[in-house]
């Protein structure tokens, strides 16, 4: 390569630099984008033989999802069952990732095994016998179901993410609280929990928002009254003439909460996607 | 620390794991029943009769579970290679110095694929990939491509899926690839760009070592999310046309809710859990190698 080729190159690498960057962002916008604006097309706009780029926005999908179609409840039972299920893993998990990242004993490799294989176990291999479960107990569409069946992911995220967390706090502190006579709870409860709390908000945050993102479970274990928001948007599908705009709406007020949660951890996501084995 | 008491312990980690026992364990020793009985409940005349192994042999001399099975394997030897190039090329992007304002903007975008709810991101693909109505028809036709018929083929409607899947979980690669990229030691790599101008040069001699942990990575977890996937094939395809796109997980599903043998569906859904299982025996191995555990 001659010099001048060499100086043409190091001159465009920045524009190739920018372009190539320009793809990834258009790319990964351009689905959501168009969820956005389908949802605030009028009827005719959303199914336009020569799709519609330029048109005056309406909210009349968001009303008519909300207020006619059920969305409104679907979205509360999402936040309920939701949080419920956050809460529950964190109170479960956060003493157990303490455990984990503090003391010794027999069977720790085994239960983080057991930890893991949660996450890999397909939700279709628990679905078939806890719908049996579900439906002697007399558990199908309740809250409930779904809050405990969750569990077994969310539990898990919160357990890998702050065992790490709790690593990073000072062994030292224990040891002097322990001299002082602090008991082991007062140790975790008074001085650990608070200082690895930026660990279990992300934890929280991951949990609530895989909860909320699951179909398969919502689909087997509840009807009309438990109904989770992606299921909501799942019931229009039905007959020919589907109502796209509204379609869409129930997919933006599903997703966009979302977005803005994974973007307020987005420096924590891989994390808590590969159980603490990338950071 | 070995002379402290480890009975604290004990206490607070029994109840994650009798919660983790009671729904997470529970429910697969009773598929594990289930799977030896006959259990219809299409046919609750016939009782719950046990049939000992009979589901398994049914399993394993079924040829619709083998061609999901296989679909499966063909979506995922398809899809994943895919996602690891483009997101290695936009790692590479994302790593390289300068515009450092693009570049967190374009980081920041990899956040929507990955939140974007998966039932929502078929109907999305639903949508977009409609033969009337479709944006993608729309744009292809603006380099003279004829109207496809996406979901209506069978072959197209497998291609839709896989472009879905891609789009939501390339950004996945990239910033496990990047965070790989940022191990590398920065004296390292400005040696090796004053021994050597070729990118791929330097991809393959210094980067290379420090994106192995996070391919391995990958490669398992996208095995293990590919058999779970469910959510994106139901809302975009149904598993069809035909069953042009039922990969395991949906094939279960219709076996064990729009079928209702569920004895039957537990033998599938145990055989599935052994696949997991080895999976996450792999994943514990390879990339959990070097934790302090």
């Amino acid at each position: 390569m001659s010099a001048e080729a060499a100086a043409t190159r190091r001159r465009i690498a920045p524009v190739g630099h920018f372009l190539g960057l320009a793809v990834v962002v258009l790319t990964s916008i351009f689905p959501f984008y168009w969820m956005v604006t389908t949802s605030l097309k009028t009827r005719a706009d959303a199914v336009a033989r020569d799709p519609v780029w330029f048109f005056s926005p309406t909210l009349a999908n968001y009303r008519e999802a909300l207020f006619d179609s059920g969305v409104a409840h679907a979205l509360l039972n999402s936040t309920i069952v939701a949080s419920c299920t956050t809460l529950l893993a964190v109170v479960l998990g956060t003493p157990a990732a303490y455990a984990l990242a503090r003391y010794e004993f027999r069977g720790k490799r085994e239960l983080w095994f057991w930890y893991i294989t949660n996450r890999m176990v397909s939700p279709i291999v628990l679905a078939v016998p806890v719908f049996l479960i579900a439906n002697s107990l007399d558990l199908i569409d309740t809250h409930l179901v779904l809050i405990l069946i969750y569990l077994t992911f969310t539990l898990p995220i919160v357990v890998w993410i702050c065992t790490d967390q709790f690593r990073g706090v000072p062994v030292a502190l224990d040891e002097a609280a322990r001299l002082e006579g602090a008991r082991a709870w007062t140790i975790f409860w008074r001085i650990n929990l608070p200082l690895a709390m930026p660990g279990v908000v992300v934890s929280a945050i991951l949990s609530f928002i895989f909860a909320w993102n699951d179909l398969l479970y919502a689909l087997v274990l509840t009807r009309t009254q438990a109904r989770t928001a992606p299921l909501a948007a799942t019931s229009f599908m039905s007959g020919y003439e589907l109502p796209w705009g509204v379609i869409m709406a129930t997919g933006t007020m599903i997703v966009l909460p979302m977005v803005i949660f994974a973007m307020l951890v987005s420096g924590r996501l891989v994390q808590g996607l590969t159980m603490g084995a990338v950071k | 620390m070995s002379s402290r008491s480890n009975t604290p312990a004990f206490w607070f980690i029994a109840p994650s794991v009798i919660a983790l026992l009671a729904i997470g364990l529970a429910p697969i020793l009773f598929a594990v029943f289930n799977s030896l009985h006959e259990y219809n409940l299409a046919r609750p005349a016939a009782g719950k009769p046990f049939v000992g192994l009979e589901n398994y042999l049914t399993v394993l001399t079924d040829g619709t579970f083998w061609s999901s099975l296989g679909r499966t394997v063909t979506f995922l030897v398809t899809a994943v290679p895919i996602q690891i190039a483009i997101g290695l090329w936009a790692a590479l992007l994302l790593h390289r110095p300068g515009l450092s304002f693009m570049r967190s903007v374009a980081r920041v975008s990899l956040v929507i694929p990955l939140a974007t709810t998966y039932a929502v991101v078929g109907l999305i693909g639903r949508l977009i990939f409609n033969r009337e109505f479709g944006v993608a028809n729309d744009m292809l036709g603006w380099v003279g491509i004829p109207v496809t018929d996406w979901l209506g083929d069978p072959t197209m409607a497998f291609v839709a899926l896989i472009i879905m899947d891609v789009w939501q979980w390339t950004p996945f690669c990239t910033l496990i690839l990047l965070a790989g990229l940022s191990m590398v030691p920065k004296e390292t790599e400005e040696a090796a760009r004053l021994e050597t101008p070729s990118a791929l040069r330097i991809l393959r001699h210094v980067q290379m070592p420090f994106l192995l942990p996070g391919l391995t990575a990958i490669l398992i977890l996208r095995t293990a999310d590919v058999l779970k996937e469910f959510d994106k094939i139901f809302t975009m395809t149904r598993g069809g046309p035909g069953a042009a796109t039922e990969l395991i997980s949906v094939y279960i599903q219709r076996v064990g809710f729009r079928v209702f043998d569920l004895g039957l569906a537990s033998a599938q859904a145990v055989v599935l859990l052994v696949f997991c299982i080895v999976l996450s025996r792999l994943y514990i191995r390879y990339v959990y190698k070097e934790a302090e555990l």
